[in-house]
């Protein structure tokens, strides 16, 4: 595909001059535009993957990545979208594959696709208070209810932050890497509790 | 003289055969396991090649692999057991007819295993109680049948076979001849 027939029909649309594939940064605004004019008149009629992405410290923090495959002329382009705030425009009315994407970008990250079929998450629990994949979210997990209250009363069961002591994701050297935060959450265990 | 839960001697007794019904039950209820594979991560591979013809688990009588839990007796939870699946584990648990007994197959079921995250709860023992727990990512099926002979050498051992508690009421079954 000819970079300049997306950023031409777009002109909000920013050539990030991918190494690996075509990769454009396109307003929330132009996505469905754009997805539709990729899919209808350059045979982009595949979405291979639709997913989240949380960029600390920068001003837009999150947003979508989604790769298009043209079966018929065997290429790819990627496609970035800044949210606003936290709604991207949802694709699953163009590509129906992009629904159980969204779900999961919105249960991990809490970004909301407007317009989305069926906005529930996918993998927690539907009463689940937090999104998981998000930097500010330590990796042991948060106290919340048990998904299930007659459960919870017979079990006393609740969700409790998981044991990190000994696990395989403390770090011994220190700090794992300033740019990942729910990784910096190590400094409690069960014998020394979070501050 | 052998020292044994039967008393049978053709000679004397003839056609009668003279134990403790705690015996004859408990000896039943052993070789008779009829599982339910909660399978519900990689351990369930293992579980199943316990099943096939090389590792054989009908040789000890059980076989009988039920995929509902009324009709089960022992629930095998092969797997990493989510918050949000431990629910539903909890929920069959209690639709299973006493007596029941839970077998913890691996690490995740046992201690919730490598996966110390936000999702998953740390061994299923927080919710159903487990009568024995397999060590191993993934146990080998041997390790499995280790296992369940484990539990049968407990079923066996168990006391009061025809009183049992649930609920927080106690049942007993009386034996008419
Ligand atoms: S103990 Fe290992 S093999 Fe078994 S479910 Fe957990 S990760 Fe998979």
């Amino acid at each position: 595909m000819d970079a300049a027939a997306l950023t031409s029909r777009f002109p909000a649309t920013q050539d990030l001059a991918g190494k690996d594939m075509p990769t454009f940064r396109v307003a929330a605004g132009d996505l469905l535009a754009a997805v539709r004019f990729l899919r209808d008149e350059h045979g982009f009629d595949l979405l291979a993957d639709l997913c989240g992405l949380e960029l600390q410290g920068r001003p837009v923090r999150f947003g979508v990545v989604l790769h298009l495959l043209s079966t018929t002329h065997k290429e790819y382009v990627r496609l970035h979208v800044d949210a606003v705030g936290d709604r991207v425009p949802s694709v699953s009315s163009l590509h129906p594959g992009a629904n159980w994407h969204e779900r999961e970008a919105y249960d991990m990250f809490g970004i909301v696709f407007e317009g989305h079929p069926d906005p529930r998450r996918i993998l927690m629990w539907d009463s689940y208070p937090y999104h998981p994949l998000r930097k500010d979210f330590p990796l042991a997990g948060i106290e919340v209810p048990f998904p299930a209250a007659d459960v919870a009363e017979v079990t006393g069961q609740k969700v409790e932050p998981a044991p990190m002591m000994g696990g395989p994701f403390v770090s011994h050297g220190g700090k794992l890497s300033e740019g990942e935060p729910s990784a910096l959450d190590q400094s409690w265990t069960e014998e020394k509790p979070k501050a | 003289m052998v020292k044994s839960d039967f008393g049978y001697n053709s000679k004397v007794e003839g056609e009668v055969i003279v134990t403790r019904a705690d015996a004859v039950v408990n000896w039943v209820r052993s070789n008779s396991v009829w599982p339910m594979p909660m399978g519900l991560a990689c351990c369930a591979i293992e579980l199943m090649a316990a099943g096939g013809s090389r590792f054989d688990i009908s040789r000890f009588g059980m076989e009988v692999m039920r995929f509902s839990p009324r009709q089960a007796d022992c629930m095998i939870v092969a797997g990493t057991v989510t918050y949000k699946m431990a629910e539903v584990v909890r929920r069959i648990y209690d639709q299973m007819a006493e007596p029941k007994w839970v077998v913890a197959m691996g690490a995740c079921a046992s201690t919730g295993g490598m996966y110390r995250s936000y999702a998953t709860l740390q061994g299923v023992d927080n919710i159903v109680p487990v009568d024995i727990y397999i060590s191993g990512c993934p146990p080998r099926p041997e390790a499995l049948l280790d296992g369940m002979m484990l539990l049968q050498e407990k079923i066996r051992q168990e006391g009061g076979s025809l009183r049992r508690t649930f609920r927080g009421r106690t049942i007993e079954t009386k034996i008419v001849s």
